[in-house]
């Protein structure tokens, strides 16, 4: 039975009870405790740099040739906090409650709560660390509003807050490695978790250098190593955004909680070839100030700012008068595909629609607007060659964040003792669907705020615990493996890149398990990953040898995803209603909006790994609404 | 497009490496730079050949991984752009594109445009930070910060750290990376305090892992593609003659 150990009491309350009687590590003992971090984005630099001040003796592991390159580098938009710093009724409570309604009731209230809760410090923190936020003249912090909430609560640094962040994360860091309580491994992937008698050890990991398998024990691992969508190949996420490290650790032991749930993000490029790697993603702060629409009329072919007032279809605007451009992610995603499937869509492939600020031009002149935007702007005419002052923008929606990941209790810890995720690797927080600015958030406090608290109740029964020895049979068992994956992958001597094996999974992933999904499709989908697999193992090709080598990491990478791939389907398949991001055709109301089905499906799934070719262990934690009621969630 | 490419191919560090000549023929006008490579690869390895490596992961201009010399060139003919958001666009059908790896005794090359640039991390380590632990920051709002100085620390700060002022730098100089951070944390009243010891730490850290000295050619401001200025330089030269005018 999972127990998600959830503090008694009021919401108000509850984290607080918990910080007073979670159990302590004296300081002499600190450095006695080894823990390993995978991952150096804001979730892992953050608590690699919190443990090392500590006094914690801590490892830390990237595939990047630096932290400062993490994904967490590319968020755009911004981050939020209640500060209440405009005076428009912001309070913990009204962050709560739109996070819990944005993820669709999906999510626990206890978690939620506590993410707000903690989301000003991270803003006292960071302005700390000197992240440059956005300012008003008199020199007080600056922010906005985004998708999906009514109240100006997300603090940016201009198109670069993710940036900033990292690099306020990535300076604590840096300051750990020169003190050495944190000892840093750039390009090395963790390739397996070590497990002893049920409680995470160690890992096994990769030099990407030099090819070495090196072992890593410790008393406690902790993964923060991001989400997978790049499993969908085209996606906003950075090429090497991965599944492998919490997959490795889901055929260890370890939960997979939710997997289905993917955002997918309204405000990206669209695609323009079938040579494209990457959909990159326009901020959606843009949506401030942008009208979205589309012709009225199907192939429409004169060009945007030739189609008149009265045939253009602002299709936000008229269905959801309330939040109209600004409605959250998954409505304004469904809705661009709504229009786009019935074949209004612009641009050579017809699958875009347009992002048009010419009435923000005429209102508030250029000059305010290249202000607010003029990176994205740039970014934009960089890769379209379209300079957008002059026409709208084109967007489409892609896969952008997984909603899903291993399973956490309220300690972030997973089903595996020991084992920790944090950030975009776990499933926590976000339910269903994910309101824009809540992700670095939550990878901050869970790095800065919630996990220095909970590892030090784990850790604290472990001090008597002597230093992991790596030579243990479980470090060989594991070593050896990885050596046979990377020999039997390198072995296989057929015809057909990684990539191409990724770009298939990720076709059959938009088109069946996507922005909507089909019982029928879903199962088709299975059939077809599991038929690809087979293919992959017979006739993968990788280049090149054992040392330097990205056709080897790729190769691996796909591998998991051909796994992870198909657990996702599983997922989808078996939730019989639509919430959030999961749209299943099946279930939507005669307007076409979202059903969710509360009686039934009021829980979080978490899958267990029954081994290679068997259906995956379906446990579920049910979700219950103390202190909410769910209710319909309208934006109109 | 028809385009031939001239490419740096190094099997390792120890490897004296070469030049080699490959043709790509259907290059779409609208893929990025890396697409292109992608699309080499993809045809060497149809070949049986090993793939060209490099370094990339954001493909959007904001992590700083990617980054060659391309004609000459730190990441191609734009002004203030990565290599990835370079596209095909900006080339001539059946022209002769040479691509090189960064180079810079601080910057050795593992593998064919693959460079190792930890030397930067090393100068953070030395002290671009600001000394606070977490959990005892002050309420944001209680140091304001006049818009003009966020501005201006932001300019600094967004150096993405790529090496591309160091790859065109004729004395391999990382000046203006090691500057931005300085002035970065040098206007923030944050970061002011630890100014003087920062800045004699990072710059002793420069030096010690071998980049060459600025003598204000300027090369590195013209090629960044986050339009770092150089006079963030001097306000570096001018925080350690401070700090060492004022050492104890
Ligand atoms: C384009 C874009 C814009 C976004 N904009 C916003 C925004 O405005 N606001 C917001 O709140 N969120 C935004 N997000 C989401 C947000 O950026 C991420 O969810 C968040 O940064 C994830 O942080 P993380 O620390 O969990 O993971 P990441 O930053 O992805 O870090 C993962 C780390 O794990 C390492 N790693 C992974 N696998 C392994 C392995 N096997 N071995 C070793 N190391 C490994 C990587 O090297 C990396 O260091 C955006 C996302 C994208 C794609
Ligand atoms: S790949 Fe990140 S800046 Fe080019």
């Amino acid at each position: 039975m999972l127990n998600a150990k959830i503090p008694e009491g009021p919401l108000e309350d509850k984290w607080r009870h918990y910080k007073e009687h979670a159990k302590l590590v004296n300081p002499a003992n600190r450095k006695k405790l080894e823990v390993i971090v995978v991952g150096t984005g804001l979730a892992g630099s953050s608590i690699a740099a919190s443990l090392g001040e500590m006094g914690y003796r801590v490892k830390t592991f990237c595939f990047q040739d630096t932290p400062r390159r993490a994904h967490s580098v590319a968020a755009q938009g911004g981050v939020n906090a209640c500060k209440n710093y405009k005076n428009d009724g912001d309070n913990v409570f009204r962050m709560f409650y739109d996070t819990i309604k944005g993820g669709d009731f999906r999510a626990r209230e206890a978690n939620v709560y506590r993410l707000a809760e903690c989301s000003a410090s991270l803003i006292d923190q960071a302005v700390a660390q000197g992240v440059p936020f956005g300012r008003e003249y008199g020199g007080y912090l600056n922010n906005r509003s985004f998708g999906g909430v009514q109240v100006s609560r997300t603090f940016y640094a201009r198109g670069q807050t993710g940036q900033q962040l990292l690099l306020g994360a990535y300076q604590a860091l840096m300051r750990q490695v020169h003190l050495g309580s944190v000892q840093l491994f750039a390009r090395h992937e963790m390739l397996d978790l070590v497990t002893i008698d049920g409680k995470a050890k160690g890992i096994i990991v990769r030099n990407l250098d030099t090819g070495e398998i090196q072992r890593h024990g410790a008393h406690a691992v902790i993964l923060a190593t991001g989400g997978f969508g790049k499993i969908y190949y085209l996606s906003t996420l950075a090429m090497g955004c991965n599944g492998s490290a919490i997959w490795r650790a889901h055929k260890k032991g370890a939960l997979m909680a939710n997997p289905s749930w993917t955002q997918i993000h309204p405000t990206s490029l669209p695609q323009s070839g079938e040579y494209q790697s990457k959909l990159t993603l326009m901020s959606e702060s843009l949506r401030n100030d942008g009208r979205i629409w589309v012709p009225k009329k199907e192939q429409e072919d004169r060009l945007p700012n030739q189609v008149p007032e009265e045939d253009r279809d602002y299709y936000l605007e008229r269905r959801y008068p309330a939040f109209g451009n600004l409605s959250p992610r998954d409505i304004a995603s469904r809705a661009a595909k709504e229009r786009i499937d019935a074949g209004y869509g612009v641009g050579p492939l017809k699958n875009a629609v347009y992002l048009d600020f010419s009435k923000a031009i005429k209102d508030q002149g250029v000059g305010k607007i290249r202000e607010k935007y003029g990176n994205l702007f740039r970014m934009y005419e960089k890769i379209t060659g379209v300079d957008a002052y002059q026409e709208p923008m084109k967007i489409s929606p892609a896969a952008h964040f997984s909603m899903g990941g291993l399973w956490v209790d309220y300690e972030l810890m997973t089903t595996i003792p020991g084992l920790f995720a944090l950030g975009e690797a776990n499933f926590a927080d976000h339910g269903a669907n994910r309101l824009g600015a809540n992700s670095l958030l939550q990878a901050c406090v869970d790095g800065y705020f919630i996990a220095p608290y909970t590892l030090a109740n784990y850790l604290a029964d472990e001090i008597k615990t002597p230093a992991t020895d790596v030579q243990h049979p479980a470090f060989d068992a594991a070593a050896k493996q990885v050596q046979d994956q990377l020999h039997l992958l390198k072995g296989i001597g057929g015809k057909l890149s990684a990539d191409y094996f990724h770009k298939t999974l990720g076709k059959i992933l938009y088109d069946k398990c996507g922005l909507s999904r089909s019982a029928e499709g879903l199962k088709q989908a299975i059939g077809e990953i599991k038929a690809l697999r087979q293919q992959f193992y017979a006739d993968l090709f990788i280049p090149g040898g054992l040392t330097i080598n990205s056709e080897l990491e790729k190769a691996g990478r796909v591998a998991d995803y051909l796994e992870l791939g198909e657990l996702m389907c599983h997922d989808a398949l078996t939730r019989e209603e639509s919430c959030g991001a999961h749209f299943r055709v099946e279930y939507q109301t005669p307007e076409g909006e979202a059903m969710r089905n509360d009686q039934d499906f009021a829980f979080i799934s978490a899958w267990g790994w029954a081994g290679e070719n068997q259906a995956p262990i379906w446990n579920k934690e049910p979700l219950t609404f103390e202190f909410v009621t769910p209710t319909v969630r309208s934006y109109k | 497009m028809h385009i031939r490419l001239k490419i740096w191919r190094q099997e390792n560090s120890q490897d004296t490496g070469k030049m080699q000549d490959y043709e790509l023929a259907d290059v779409n006008s609208d893929m990025s730079f890396l697409e292109m490579l992608d699309m080499l690869n993809e045809q060497l390895l149809e070949q049986g050949q090993r793939a060209i490596e490099f370094d990339h992961d954001c493909r959007e201009g904001i992590c700083g991984q990617c980054g060659v010399m391309i004609n000459g060139r730190a990441h191609g003919p734009l002004k203030n752009t990565t290599t990835c958001q370079l596209h095909m666009r900006s080339f001539r059908d059946g022209e002769t594109i040479y691509i090189e790896p960064f180079r810079a005794t601080a910057f050795p090359v593992k593998c064919d445009l693959k460079i190792d640039r930890t030397a930067f991390d090393r100068v953070i380590q030395a002290g671009g930070y600001i000394a606070v632990n977490t959990g005892q920051a002050p309420e944001a709002n209680s140091i304001p910060i006049g818009h003009p100085v966020a501005e201006a620390a932001f300019d600094a700060a967004a150096c993405i750290g790529c090496g591309a002022c160091v790859a065109v730098c004729k004395n391999s100089s990382a000046a203006l990376f090691t500057s931005a951070k300085i002035t970065h944390l040098a206007l923030l009243p944050q970061g002011a305090v630890e100014a003087q010891e920062r800045v004699r730490r990072m710059v002793g850290q420069m030096d010690a892992e071998g980049f060459g000295h600025c003598s204000n050619t300027e090369a590195c401001e013209a090629e960044c593609p986050q339009q770092i200025s150089v006079l963030h330089i001097a306000r570096m030269n001018w925080e350690y003659n401070k700090a060492q005018l004022l050492k104890k």
